[in-house]
Order: C-alpha cells, then sequence, then structure tokens
C-alpha cells in the first residue's frame, strides 16, 4: 500500500475518530456514573448543531465578524448543557434511577422522540448552514487530498475534551467524590455525599458534551431532521467497543472506529456502513464489558 | 458399593492462594457429615468443587463410582447430587407453590416433554406433599420474597430435594436462624431427609447442632481437612479446638466422653 | 387439558372471530392498519417472552427484515405463495436466530440488547450497500396468491387479512401455551436465579436459546406479513434500529402479562402513529414519545395492568362497603 494513501486513512481517521469521541465522551459520562444509557444523547448533538447553525446564522447576518462562531459555538453548548441538562435529569431521570436498566433506555428513546419533534418545532425542517468559522480558517493539503483545517482542529478539541474529564476526574474535589459514586452509590450517600447533586451536575456535563458535539460539527454538516437518530447509534457503538462507563475508552473506541471507517472508505467502500457495527460486534464476542472496562466493585 | 463419594488429592488455587489442599474424604451411604471450620477455610469452595460449580485444579471426584471432575452443575444435579445455599437461591417473585412447581418440572422432564404445560394435578400434589414434608404449607401462596428467612432457607432444600437425590449438600442451613429456632429448623430438615434415605452433608458454625445431629466431622483449615473422625473425637482434637472450635466451648458431655 | 384451553385462549379465539366478522365492513385503510398491528404484534410476542426471561433485545427488526426480505428474494426466484413465503421467512429469521443464538445466549442485561442492535444494524448496513439486495431503495413486493389461489382485485386484501389473523391467533396461542409449559415457565426461572435453573438440572443458556429461536420465528412471521401488507421493503423501513424501538415500545405499551394485550399494544400503537401522524405530522414522534413516558411513568406493567388495576379497585369498594356495613351494624 503506497505512503500517500497510508497518510490520507490516518488523517481522514483522526478526524472522524475526534467527531466520534465528542459525540460519545457523554454518553460514556453519564453511563458511567449514572448507568443510564441515555438515548437522549442523541437530540442533545441534534440541539447543539441546530442552536449553533441558527445564531451563527443570525451572526452572520448582522455583519459581525465570522470569528464569533467560535464563541457561539461553546455558548450553545453550555446553554443547552445547563437548559436540557435539568430538565431531563430532574424531570425524567430521576425516577428511572430505581427502575430496571432496560426502563431507564426506553424513558429515554421517549424523550429522544419528543425532543426530535421539538427540534422541529423551532427550526422547522428546512436544513441549516454555518459554514462561516470553516472558511474563516481555510484548507490545506495533505497528500494531494484537501482537509479543511476546521476538521483539523477538532482533533485539537478532542485531546482538550480528553485532558480536561481526565484531570477533572482524577485530580480535583470533584472527581474524588464522583470516583467514590460510581464505586459505590448507596456508601457514598451514607458517608454525607449529596447523590443527587452529583448526579445532576453530571449530567449537565454530559449534556454540554452532547450539545458540544453538535455545536462543533454544525459548520461542516448540513443541520436538518434526523442527523441525531444516526448519531446515537454511532456514539452506541463507541462506547461499548471502550467499555460503557470508561473515558479513556471512548477515546481509544473512537480511535479505532474511526481510523477503521476511514480505511474503509478508501480500500472497501461496500462496507462502511457496517464496519463500524462489525467491530461493535467483535467487540461483545470477544471482550463484552469492552476493551476498557471500568473495574467494578464485587459485590457477593 | 457403599461409598457415595471419594474425594482424592483435590487441589485448588486461586491465583496464589490456595483454596483446597490435599483433600482425601470419603462418605458412607446413609452417613451425615458435618463441615465445620472458620470463614475461609475452604467449606464452601469445596462444596462448589463436588457439584461442578468451580472446577478444581487437580484431583479426582467421584459420586457413585463415577468420575464428576469436569461436569456442570445441572449434570451433577441429575446424577443425583444436590445442594442448598448459604443464601437461599430462589425464584423470589414467586409464590412458594410456583418455586416447587417450576423445581418438579425441571426434574421431571426433559427434551420435547419440556413443552408439555407446567401445572398439572399430580405435580400439584407431590409439591403439596413436599411443602408438607418440610412443614411450610401455611406458607404456599406467599411469595418467596416476603417469607420469613427460616422458611426461606427450607424452601431452598425442599427446591433442592425434589429429585431425590443420593447425597445433598447443605451450606450453613442454619445461618442468619436466631438460636432459638435452630434446632427446630434441623429437626425438620433432617427428619424430612432421612423420609428419603438422603446422605446429607451440612456446614455448619454451630457445635451443638454439630454435635446433635452429625456421625463424622471434617475440619477445614487453609484449605486442607485437618481432622476427619467421629463427632466424639473431633470435639476433643487438639488441632480441632485450636484451629476451629476455639477454646471457650466446653460442653459437657464432651468431658464425660459419651455421646451417642 | 382444560388448564390448555383456559380465558386466554378463549379470549383470543374469540378475538380471532371478531377480526374475521370485522373483516366483511372495515375500509381499506382500517384493513391495513389491523394488518400491520398484526405484524408488528407477532414480533412483540417474541418480545414479551425474552422479556419475561429479563432480557430485551434493540434489535428485533433484524430477524424482522430477515422475514420481510426472505418473501422480496423469493418472489424474484419467483416463489410467490403467502404460505410458502410464511414458511420461508420463517426458516430464514429461525436460522438466524438459531446460528446468532448460540452467541447470544451467553449475554445478559444491556450487553444483550446492544449485541442484538449491533447485529441488526450489520444487515442495515449489508443491505443499503448493497446492489444486489436493492441498496437503500430496497423491492416492491408483488400480490401474492393463496395456496395456489389467486383472488379477485377486491378480495385480495380481505383474503390476506384472513391469513394474517390466523397466522397471529396461532402463534399467540402457540406461545401462551408455551409460556405455561415446563420450559416456558423458565422464562421466569431464568430472570430471577439462574444458579437455581442449573442446579435443578437445566441450562440456562440453553432455555435462553430456546426463546431466542422462538423470538425470531414469530418475528420473521411479522416480517412477512409487513412485506406483504406495505407490499414494497427496504432498509429504512424494515431494519434501521428505530423500527427495532417501536417493538420494544409495544412490548411496553401493553405490559407483559398477557400475549392477547400485545395485540391491542400493537393496535394502540398503529392508531396512535396513523392519527398522530395524519393531524399533527410534525408532531407524531413528540405524542409517541409522549405517550410512550406516559405509560412507563403511570402504567409501568402496560395496558393490561389497567385490568387488574380495576380489579383491585373494585375489591377495594367492596371491602369498604362491608366494613361500613359492619360498623353500622355494630352503632346499631
Amino acid at each position: 500500500m503506497d505512503f500517500e494513501l497510508l497518510l490520507v486513512i490516518l488523517v481522514d481517521g483522526l478526524v472522524y475518530s475526534s467527531y466520534l469521541f465528542l459525540v460519545a465522551v457523554g454518553l460514556t459520562v453519564i453511563f458511567g456514573v449514572q448507568k443510564v444509557l441515555n438515548v437522549t444523547h442523541g437530540a442533545f448533538y441534534a440541539f447543539g448543531a441546530y442552536l449553533t447553525a441558527y445564531l451563527i446564522g443570525l451572526w452572520a447576518k448582522g455583519g459581525l465578524p465570522d470569528a464569533g462562531g467560535f464563541f457561539l459555538i461553546f455558548i450553545s453548548a453550555a446553554i443547552l448543557g445547563v437548559v436540557l441538562g435539568v430538565i431531563i435529569e430532574r424531570g425524567l431521570l430521576r425516577f428511572l434511577y430505581d427502575r430496571d436498566e432496560h426502563i431507564a433506555v426506553l424513558a429515554t428513546f421517549a424523550a429522544f422522540l419528543v425532543l426530535e419533534d421539538v427540534i422541529l418545532l423551532i427550526w422547522g425542517t428546512d436544513p441549516y448552514l454555518a459554514f462561516q468559522p470553516m472558511s474563516l480558517l481555510g484548507s490545506s493539503e495533505i497528500a494531494g487530498l484537501v482537509f479543511d483545517n476546521y476538521s483539523l482542529t477538532m482533533i485539537v478539541l478532542t485531546f482538550v475534551v480528553a485532558f480536561v474529564l481526565w484531570y477533572g476526574l482524577n485530580r480535583t474535589q470533584f472527581g474524588k467524590i464522583l470516583l467514590a459514586v460510581i464505586f459505590d452509590r448507596e456508601v457514598s450517600m451514607a458517608m454525607g455525599i449529596n447523590v443527587t447533586k452529583v448526579f445532576l451536575i453530571t449530567f449537565i456535563i454530559g449534556t454540554f458534551l452532547g450539545a458540544l458535539g453538535g455545536a462543533y460539527h454544525a459548520p461542516i454538516i448540513s443541520v436538518q431532521p434526523g442527523i441525531g437518530v444516526e448519531v446515537i447509534v454511532l456514539a452506541f457503538a463507541v462506547v461499548v467497543i471502550g467499555g460503557m462507563g470508561s473515558i479513556p475508552g471512548a477515546l481509544i473506541g473512537a480511535i479505532v472506529v474511526g481510523i477503521s471507517r476511514a480505511a474503509a472508505v478508501h480500500l472497501f467502500p461496500e462496507v462502511e456502513l457496517f464496519v463500524i457495527y462489525g467491530i461493535m460486534a467483535l467487540v461483545l464476542i470477544f471482550r463484552p464489558e469492552g476493551l476498557f472496562a471500568p473495574i467494578k466493585a464485587r459485590k457477593i | 458399593m457403599t461409598r457415595v463419594l471419594e474425594v482424592h488429592d483435590l487441589e485448588k488455587n486461586f491465583g496464589g492462594v490456595v483454596a483446597a489442599h490435599n483433600i482425601n474424604v470419603a462418605v458412607e451411604i446413609g452417613e451425615t457429615i458435618g463441615i465445620i471450620g472458620a470463614n475461609g477455610a475452604g467449606k464452601t469452595t469445596f462444596v462448589n468443587m463436588v457439584t461442578g460449580y468451580l472446577k478444581p485444579s487437580s484431583g479426582r471426584i467421584e459420586f457413585m463410582g463415577k468420575n464428576v471432575v469436569g461436569l456442570q452443575p445441572r449434570d451433577v444435579t441429575k446424577l443425583g447430587l444436590c445442594r442448598s445455599f448459604q443464601v437461599p437461591q430462589v425464584f423470589l417473585s414467586e409464590s412458594i407453590f410456583d418455586n416447587m412447581m417450576v423445581a418438579y418440572g425441571i426434574a421431571e422432564r426433559s427434551g420435547l416433554g419440556l413443552f408439555a404445560p407446567l401445572h398439572t394435578e399430580e405435580r400439584a400434589a407431590k409439591v403439596d406433599a413436599q411443602l408438607k414434608r418440610y412443614q411450610i404449607d401455611d406458607y404456599r401462596d406467599m411469595a418467596a420474597s416476603a417469607l420469613p428467612q427460616g422458611v426461606r432457607k427450607l424452601l431452598d432444600i425442599a427446591m433442592a430435594t425434589v429429585r431425590n437425590p443420593k447425597l445433598v449438600m447443605l451450606d450453613e442451613p442454619t445461618s442468619g436462624i436466631s438460636v432459638e429456632e435452630k434446632f427446630g429448623l434441623m429437626d425438620i430438615i433432617m427428619q424430612a431427609l432421612r423420609e428419603e434415605e438422603t446422605t446429607v452433608m451440612f456446614i455448619e458454625h454451630d457445635m451443638e447442632i454439630v454435635e446433635r445431629f452429625v456421625d463424622r466431622v471434617w475440619a477445614f483449615y487453609q484449605g486442607q481437612v485437618i481432622c476427619d473422625a467421629t463427632t466424639a473425637e473431633a470435639m476433643k482434637d487438639e488441632k480441632v479446638r485450636e484451629f476451629v472450635i476455639g477454646q471457650e466451648y466446653h460442653p459437657a458431655h464432651v468431658e464425660g466422653g459419651v455421646h451417642a | 387439558m382444560n388448564r390448555l384451553f383456559d380465558k386466554t385462549f378463549w379470549g383470543l379465539t374469540i378475538g380471532l372471530v371478531g377480526l374475521l366478522a370485522l373483516n366483511f365492513f372495515l375500509e381499506e385503510w382500517m384493513r391495513s392498519i389491523g394488518l400491520q398491528s398484526l405484524s408488528r404484534g407477532c414480533v412483540a410476542i417474541g418480545l414479551l417472552i425474552l422479556w419475561r426471561t429479563g432480557l430485551v433485545s434493540f434489535g428485533h427488526a433484524l430477524f424482522f427484515g430477515f422475514g420481510a426480505y426472505t418473501v422480496a428474494m423469493m418472489q424474484i426466484l419467483g416463489v410467490n405463495d403467502l404460505f410458502v413465503l410464511l414458511i420461508c421467512g420463517m426458516a430464514t429469521a429461525g436460522f438466524l436466530a438459531f446460528f446468532l443464538g448460540f452467541l447470544l445466549r451467553k449475554y445478559r442485561a444491556i450487553f444483550f440488547a446492544l449485541l442484538n442492535m449491533a447485529f441488526s444494524m450489520i444487515l442495515y448496513g449489508v443491505l443499503a450497500k448493497a446492489e444486489w439486495l436493492g441498496s437503500t431503495d430496497g423491492f416492491g413486493v408483488k400480490q401474492v396468491s393463496f395456496i395456489g389461489m389467486t383472488p379477485a382485485d377486491d378480495m385480495y386484501r380481505p383474503l390476506l387479512f384472513v391469513c394474517a389473523a390466523f397466522f397471529a391467533y396461532i402463534s399467540a396461542v402457540g406461545a401462551h401455551w408455551y409460556l405455561k409449559s415446563t420450559l416456558g415457565m423458565m422464562t421466569m426461572a431464568v430472570r430471577e436465579n439462574e444458579i437455581r435453573v442449573e442446579y435443578l438440572g437445566y441450562s440456562a443458556e440453553k432455555a435462553i436459546h430456546v426463546k431466542y429461536v422462538l423470538s425470531g420465528l414469530l418475528a420473521g412471521v411479522g416480517g412477512v406479513i409487513m412485506a406483504v401488507t406495505v407490499g414494497h421493503v427496504d432498509p429504512d423501513s424494515m431494519v434501521y434500529w428505530p423500527v427495532s424501538g417501536d417493538f420494544v415500545f409495544i412490548t411496553i405499551l401493553a405490559g407483559t402479562g398477557n400475549v392477547g394485550a400485545t395485540f391491542i399494544g400493537a393496535l394502540v400503537y398503529e392508531l396512535l402513529r396513523t392519527y398522530a401522524f395524519e393531524f399533527a405530522p410534525h408532531l407524531w414522534q413528540l405524542i409517541l414519545g409522549g405517550s410512550l413516558l406516559l405509560i412507563i411513568m403511570f402504567l409501568p406493567d402496560g395496558l393490561w395492568s389497567i385490568r387488574s388495576e380495576l380489579r383491585n379497585r373494585r375489591e377495594l369498594r367492596q371491602a369498604k362497603r362491608d366494613s361500613d356495613n359492619r360498623a353500622a351494624e355494630v352503632r346499631r
């Protein structure tokens, strides 16, 4: 195989991996702490994309500088994190912590359906485009293939997010509390940890990450109905491959999936659509707990 | 062929931890064996290996002359070696009656017969007889999750013995039961099992229970059997007194040396 | 043998007779709703069996799609009889479930749900990408014959409805009887305590495998009915993950108390979908999702639990009346 193709697959794969990581990391954070596989995550992504595209559109219409788009991406994600996070966690999820895990998945699936239509109600069915931040950064050529620089910044953002999460979890007070709650909810409660608050904060962070994924993608995709449906199963796949609830797992899972998909696209285009699920099935078959399963407390 | 169970050179290591070492024991038909030993001495591991739940690192286990090492619990069960659990393993959301129905259904049916209806008059009658034998018929329609601990233990044993096993291993039948109730509970169990001429082996911490119901004692210590003797002898054994019973236990009749 | 012909059996039989009678009066659009309900109902019965075992599949569109695509492929090969198509659809879905079952029977909880989803998404990817499998457009499904008979045009749909009703009836009665058998009661046993099942002398994994194959067969039946009913198969409406979600939706809606309730659940689902789409095309997902949320929150055991709820209330009222009377007597 020639070197240029390899390079293209690598860069393309890393860009796609970053996309996947940004989408999946919020899901894995919420699963790790709340033990809920949150289908509404797909809607958080869609909300993030829509709000950002909408705001960037307004911004551009007002004749403001294109660079403001980056600011809007983070503002949208933050607003959505708080608003949607509080609504879904307080309004729905907290009633489900004691129920069967399947029920929680289904309830979030139902909420996902509802949110999909709420998006349609707010923004209608027409696609939104918010290319300004992307055209601002221009493009560069790697091995004869043109990559837009904006996509490349996604790789940087991925590592920033991964580092901040790692730092937050391992080097801060809240991280320690979180680990305690993950390890044993009842005991943490007995030790005086306000689990309700921890859950809410985690969920807001998870929602923020989901919305950020959508918001950061908005400039490079056509924001239209149905984007959440596709994203959520991709995120499932990444999270399962990496190990549910593991942040390094999500990173590795995203890289594995991203590179394999890029390889498929450039080498065997006919398997592109299912290579991800193929890997997911293989991982479930040989390592059902995922590549990086978090250590579980033995309860016997 | 009077031996129900023969165990030769049984070994089990978990990583570096020795859970069973050089275990050589045998059980005669009709005997009642008491397994004693501190927590972590390897008693439950032994039961788990004999019933196929754990695979021994090496050694041979013969049940009715047949090597059972490598068999699954379900196969061992079908051969007629059954067990009960320290924590009763029952179908919590169902009534005692349905628990027993399923137990009999699985025991009596195989292959396509499993597609026949579970509820039959004949099977219901058997269930009721078994419930009566274990004196839990008063609780017949109560969900297993709502039962008092003692009743749940009896249900666990009643379910374990639906196949009229040749040998039954009871893992701490009286744990979690108040002192006043222990003897009554053991009376019910032993009476029911003797009716069926079952050979019994049980793990027990209470030495009064052991002395009352057991013919022979195996004392476990750090994965080894340090004493295999009649109950009276075992109670006087130096090692048993030091490692298992502790010095504070001085039953009068052991001093007297008479024990039936 | 009376235990086989119990209330549920007679309820299902009366339901079948009612459907056959109704068939004479139904408008075509109503018949379509009925056919789709019967189709999804069959799949949901399979999910009910798994659900009672404590397992939920987020990927039964895999077997549904297999059944449906078998119809299209067999028609290409020249087979056109509904009964032959049904047997083929069940066979392919059943065999697939049989082979995957060796793997799936080792999985529980969320892993079971997601592994099923992964397999259904692989099928989706294959179907959507392969030209010879119709890619995203899928295939049209022609009118079928009934044991060699080709009815007049105006009799085609009513006859199809009769057949679908019979298939669904047989599936439901079969599933009901199965659930009352020793092996069927092991659904509960495996869900509650696998260790005990093993120590009673049966393999929990084998029990799960049987249930998995049954659920695959039932999903195959549903797929065949659906393909013939809508006259078209394509990956998005037959295999994509929300299709699997809909089946689970119906299971929740109906509750797992009774196989008959599953068809009521499927009908309610179909009506919700049709009417929501008719009157609020932009809001149908919201209405669907909203009702699912309401069910989960307020009727955790599904529509079927309304029945026992009403009975409980009646008994409570009766008990209260009795105690009031007694109190009144005492006062006297």
